[in-house]
């Protein structure tokens, strides 16, 4: 209870409720906006936060990442456009209900999964705290590393049909990781004889050249898609409540969002394909699924609006983050010296508390706003997709020259613009340059201290939350082999299922 | 997005293909050919030191998994090439050349602006870029609207650490000393 009051003592702060108002409003605006997204603005506002107290900036970031699904599915429902990503699932029922004249309705049923699906992650995060704050110490540095090296596994298991191309990107973060002066020897890696190398290359300076730099330049040398902004009729709350009358399909989809999202390098789209592919199965009128049916709907935003809170539990309890974005947010951990890990659940349960508590508000939040301003809301979409772009790119300008102040870094950013933009093109994904980056980072550091104390290869794996992992590493690999056999024998054979 | 209404989840799984993707492929292996290369070059071998702790090793362990994953991509780009369209190549290259032309405008935004100083560099770089876009009338008066709410939001408000410019020493004490704290 001392905790919970502490908690609350943190978050009743003006500074903190400043920055949740701005974050879920922000993101909700951000979400609808086809073409930014959240990784873009968390990227842009990173350095600007680094000035802020941990729980403030945080709170910032975990505001938009939180609230830019609920937003993301305006655009998704109205104009089969999704706002970000993650929300492309939205499209496919979303759509033919605004065709069907329904949208106040597909727009309620979205806001109200969002919230349903945010709110069960909390839930459920608070209901694992206890048995976080016991299971984390557990972690050492062996089972920190498998965990990295489970988290790097899955992340390559998770892009099926891609997985080749995430390996090799994910060996590519791994590498740049590792140019610049290396700590233990002093001894200089892969710098070319380039002082400005010394120092590596930096996490945020990638992360703002792979997602926003290259987004802005991908809307530049694209066209204006100009369109009137869409008007609705009707009531949305109605929509709002009758998920209620689908609690079944809104449980399993958050629950599906909320296993995947603690699983690091897994994410929304597999929570998602799993929560609809269950949804599906188990109706009455699956018929109905893809040409607007309100248990699609309810599928894919709960599954996706629980991940973002499940995301937190690796970073939180291991410092290992799951995917991008909260990749972003470690750095705003490490910039105020907080070690995310083991010991701040030991030791800062009050802060852990906190950001529950702001996750649960910003749900909150963003429906309150949606449910007073979507109509308004929709100008944003009638904003020309260049000079979203060229908005992106003056932005992206702050986010990293502030860094450092330095153009060498702004001359990298648009280097790592340009492959994003390829990438992008080739429909390939960013992420694992991210989390290779980071995971490498954690790995090296982890598998040095670990030495000590190896005897043998099988003192890696001689603890009891050791030899599981290495176990789940195991499996996931078994699991994708067998995946992958399965796939040619199908084609081989002509029976290639979906 | 297509307004059809068969939708099929391995639109989400499986994204499409490209054809363009082969010139990548080719790419990121050669690179990964020539970091091989430089190994021991760009490394120190510590004498004395276990190989476990010795500072090529991850490196080595990293440009071995691009060679190895890239190989295994090259093979599946050639054998998807070979058995499926998707896309003109050279249309798709031109693309990526053209991206070129606005790495210029982003460098020359950066290289201005310590001279300059943020707000006119800011307010330039939005009315040009807008007008190089064709924007006329009311956005391209917007452009620069937008780059001065952007300057006040975060130089002013926010006060992240971009210095003024050289030009803001040109000016009157109390002036410059606004300027570059706050635009």
């Amino acid at each position: 209870m001392d905790t919970f009051l502490s908690a609350l003592a943190i978050v009743s702060r003006w500074d903190v409720i400043a920055a949740l108002l701005a974050g879920s409003v922000g993101g909700v605006i951000i979400g609808a906006i086809p073409g930014v997204g959240p990784a873009v603005a968390i990227a842009i506002l990173l350095p600007a936060t680094f000035g802020m107290e941990p729980i403030v900036g945080l709170t910032l970031l975990l505001g938009i990442y939180g609230s830019a699904l609920f937003g993301g599915s305006i655009p998704s429902i109205l104009i089969n456009t999704p706002g970000t990503p993650v929300n492309a699932l939205t499209t496919y029922d979303g759509f033919p209900m605004t065709k069907q004249g329904q949208a106040p309705r597909a727009l309620g049923l979205s806001f109200g999964a969002s919230f349903f699906g945010g709110i069960f992650a909390v839930i459920a995060l608070v209901l694992l705290s206890p048995v976080l704050a016991r299971v984390a110490p557990m972690f050492g540095s062996r089972e920190i590393f498998l965990a990295a090296f489970l988290g790097c596994v899955l992340v390559v298991v998770a892009h099926r049909g891609q997985s080749l191309a995430a390996g090799a990107l994910l060996m590519f973060g791994l590498f740049l990781n590792t140019i610049g002066m290396e700590a233990n020897n002093y001894t200089r890696r892969f710098t070319f004889d380039l002082n400005f190398l010394d120092q590596g290359v930096n996490l945020i300076v990638v992360v703002l050249g792979l997602f926003a730099v290259s987004q802005a330049f991908v809307l530049l040398v694209g066209k204006d898609d100009m369109e009137a902004a869409p008007e609705i009729k009707g009531n949305v709350l109605g929509g709002v409540l009758e998920v209620f009358r689908h609690k079944r399909v809104a449980a399993a989809g958050s629950l599906s969002g909320t296993i995947m999202g603690i699983i690091p390098g897994v994410g929304e789209f597999t929570s998602q394909f799993l929560s609809y592919s269950y949804a599906r199965a188990s109706s009455k009128n699956p018929g109905l699924f893809g040409k607007g049916s309100p248990e699609g709907l309810i599928a894919s935003e709960t599954a996706n609006n629980s991940v973002p809170p499940a995301a937190m539990v690796p970073l939180l309890a291991l410092g290992i983050p799951g995917e991008a974005l909260t990749a972003m947010m470690l750095s705003v951990f490490y910039v105020h010296n907080v070690i995310p890990g083991p010991t701040l659940f030991r030791d800062h349960m009050d802060f852990v508390m906190a950001l529950y508590i702001c996750l649960a508000l910003l749900n909150i939040l963003a429906l309150a706003f949606l449910l007073v301003a979507t109509r308004p809301l929709l100008k944003v979409l009638v904003i020309p997709n260049r000079f979203l772009g060229m908005m992106i790119l003056t932005l992206s300008f702050v986010g990293i020259y502030s860094l450092r102040n330095s153009a060498i870094d702004c001359m990298l950013a648009a280097a790592f613009g340009l492959l994003g933009v390829v990438l992008k093109r080739l429909n390939l994904p960013l992420v694992p340059i991210i989390l290779g980056m980071v995971l490498g980072g954690i790995m090296e550091n982890k598998f040095r201290t670990s030495l000590p104390r190896i005897r043998s290869l099988y003192s890696w794996i001689d603890r009891p939350v050791a030899m599981v992992i290495f176990c789940l590493i195991c499996i996931v690999l078994a699991l994708h082999l067998w995946g992958l056999w399965r796939d040619w024998k199908g084609k081989r054979d002509g029976t290639v299922e979906h | 997005m297509s307004d059809d209404n068969a939708h099929d989840l391995s639109d989400l799984t499986h994204p499409p293909h490209h054809r363009a993707e082969i010139v990548f492929a080719v790419a990121s292996f050669v690179v990964a050919l020539l970091l091989a290369a430089l190994w021991s070059t760009e490394t120190q071998w510590i004498d004395g030191q276990p190989w476990s702790r010795q500072p090529g090793l991850w490196p080595l362990i990293a440009i071995l998994g691009m060679l190895v994953f890239g190989t295994g991509e090259l093979i599946a780009c050639l054998i998807r090439n070979l058995r499926h369209g998707g896309g003109d190549v050279r249309a798709e290259l031109g693309l990526w050349l053209r991206v070129g032309e606005y790495v210029l405008w982003f460098m020359a935004y950066v290289l201005v602006t310590p001279r300059l100083g943020y707000l006119p560099t800011t307010l330039v770089f939005t009315t040009l870029l807008a007008f190089r876009l064709g924007y006329r009338r009311k956005v391209l008066w917007l452009a620069p609207l937008m780059g001065l709410l952007i300057v006040v939001a975060f130089k002013s408000f926010l006060a992240v650490r971009i210095p003024g410019g050289e030009v803001y020493d040109l000016l009157p004490q109390g002036l410059r000393n606004f300027l570059v704290l706050y635009l």
